[in-house]
């Protein structure tokens, strides 16, 4: 079962195609700006670490990311199409090409876990026995396949993210956006998060866009490699990182920093090695 | 210039929030139209909104009844015209406070909860994650409590009308000692079919604000549980206001289309 079963689906992309761009973003509230003139890419199989301030506005970014808020300025692509210029019917059909995971898992509380891991599926009417299997197959990739019949209220904060990860994946998406998916847990849960991001990342290569603002997290994701064989996390050798994983760093509503592990550890920018410190 | 900084932003967010309002009301009932149907949805709200709001509407019913007939009496009687307390409560039951007190009582019920439980879910970016999932909220969440609502408060008005004049039945009977036959010929002899349609008419346009303004609070609220809290009190408060106001504007209406 079920690794691959949950493995993301072919989908007729360019390989080289980027899947998420951002071409001068601006975004602002009440007058205020928010993020100013922002542009990155992320590549097919890539993952980008989001890094910065508390309220910096990187939940706004990862939002228009999936066409949840759209720029006041700018173009926002993801797989090739104009997100920032689409209709919200049309959104819909793209968004199950994404998986989201929100700050606080934001888990539907009067469904219980199975209705939530498999509410896309319950939409699109597929049958009950289809269901079933799917979302025992990503509540089983979290390991948390025996809350199936819980509601939200009756789990820890750590088992509601893991639940929301399964409701992110269970469609297979091509792109997964993570909003700060260990904020305000505990480190041990937190890793285990963090293991699960991994795994993600290393066993079925999903393009994804972490938002976080714990540098300790980041930094986890970007020196260890998922085994496949010991079902763990393993770190890399000393002064290696995964290069598929790598970081923007937001400051005042702007982009900052946009490169790998390497260059932001030895970066001379001094907002960065205070920020790093 | 500080003064009218303030009034063009304060013009500008009501503008904004009418326009925000028209929107959500407009898509939310265009969405009635268009697929997926929730069909489901729509029988729990009613299930909610009307069978739940049934005892309110019961008490409510009877009691305003009871007291029309109690007030009314002592007055006809002054002019020799006691009989007529039936006429005088069915009518006044049907064509006013039948609806108005109806829906006064679901808003307090229903737009409060509407408000709170999107507001909520506003919050807590459940609303964004159903977005994210691929559902209209417009469509999985308001249109049904639009649609619930408009029918289930046309039936809970037609109770309390009924209720209604059975309470001023019993006390013009047990407490008054009138007699029963005359307040039920009066009540229903006097009452033409545009009394009735002025009645009907009502609650729908009731439901239409109930629903639409608890929507509208709870689609917009900001600011975690203090801001539910508001679109909470706020929902109550203006679909309240909206109701007895739109009253005085159906009724005149009415009157100049069947002139009583």
């Amino acid at each position: 079962m079920s690794q691959a079963a949950i493995a993301p689906e072919l989908k007729p992309n360019s390989p080289d195609e980027p899947v998420v761009v951002f071409e001068n973003v601006t975004i602002g509230f009440e007058n205020k700006p928010v993020l100013n003139n922002i542009s990155f890419t992320v590549k097919p199989g890539e993952t980008r670490i989001l890094l910065g301030p508390a309220g910096v506005g990187k939940s706004v970014l990862l939002k228009m990311a999936d066409g949840l808020m759209r720029p006041d300025s700018g173009r926002i692509f993801v797989f090739g199409e104009e997100i920032s210029a689409m209709p919200e019917e049309q959104l819909f059909a793209l968004r199950s090409r994404i998986g989201i995971v929100f700050q606080e898992g934001a888990l539907f509380d009067s469904l219980s876990v199975r209705n939530n891991v498999g509410y896309r599926l319950m939409e699109e009417h597929r049958p009950e026995e289809e269901i079933d299997q799917r979302v025992v197959e990503a509540l089983r990739f979290v390991e948390l396949e025996q809350t199936v019949d819980r509601f939200p209220s009756q789990l820890s904060g750590g088992m509601r993210r893991r639940v929301a990860i399964a409701r992110a994946i269970i469609t297979k998406p091509d792109l997964i956006l993570y909003d700060s998916p260990t904020g305000g847990l505990d480190p041990i849960t937190s890793t285990t998060i963090i293991e699960l991001v991994m795994k993600q990342r290393d066993v079925y290569h999903t393009s994804s866009l972490l938002v976080t603002h714990r540098l300790q997290d980041a930094f986890v994701l970007a020196s260890h490699i998922f085994n496949r064989k010991t079902n763990k996390m393993e770190p890399l050798p000393e002064g290696q990182s995964d290069p598929q994983t790598s970081f923007l760093v937001l400051n005042n509503g702007k982009l900052v920093f946009d490169g790998s592990t390497h260059d932001l550890v030895h970066s001379d920018d001094p907002f960065l090695k205070e920020y790093l410190s | 210039m500080a003064a009218i900084a303030t009034l063009d932003r304060a013009a500008k967010k009501g503008v904004s929030a009418v326009q925000q309002y028209a929107l959500i009301s407009g898509r939310a009932l265009g969405n009635l139209f268009r697929r997926p149907f929730y069909g489901a949805d729509i029988i729990t709200q009613a299930d909610i909104i009307g069978v739940g709001s049934i005892p309110i509407v019961l008490l409510t019913g009877f009691f305003t009844g009871g007291v029309l007939a109690l007030q009314s009496a002592s007055t006809l009687a002054q002019f020799g015209a006691a009989a007529v307390t039936g006429q005088l409560v069915s009518f006044s039951m049907i064509k006013e406070l039948g609806p108005v007190l109806t829906s006064l009582m679901v808003s307090g019920r229903n737009a409060s909860g509407m408000a709170s439980e999107l507001g909520s879910m506003m919050v807590t970016e459940q609303i964004d994650a159903m977005r994210a999932l691929g559902t209209d909220p417009l469509k999985k969440l308001v249109m049904p409590r639009i649609t619930a609502t408009i029918i289930m408060l046309f039936f809970l008005t037609i109770i309390s009308d009924a209720i209604g004049i059975l309470g001023g039945a019993a006390i013009s009977v047990f407490l008054l000692g009138q007699d029963s036959s005359q307040y039920f010929h009066t009540a229903y002899q006097s009452l033409r079919y545009a009394d009735l349609v002025q009645g009907m008419v009502k609650p729908l346009f009731f439901g239409f604000i109930i629903a639409t303004i608890g929507c509208y609070y709870g689609m917009t609220t900001r600011g975690g549980t203090q801001g539910v809290g508001r679109s909470t009190t706020q929902a109550v408060v203006v679909s309240s206001v909206l109701i007895i106001a739109s009253d005085f504007v159906i009724s005149r209406f009415m009157i100049g289309i069947f002139g009583r």
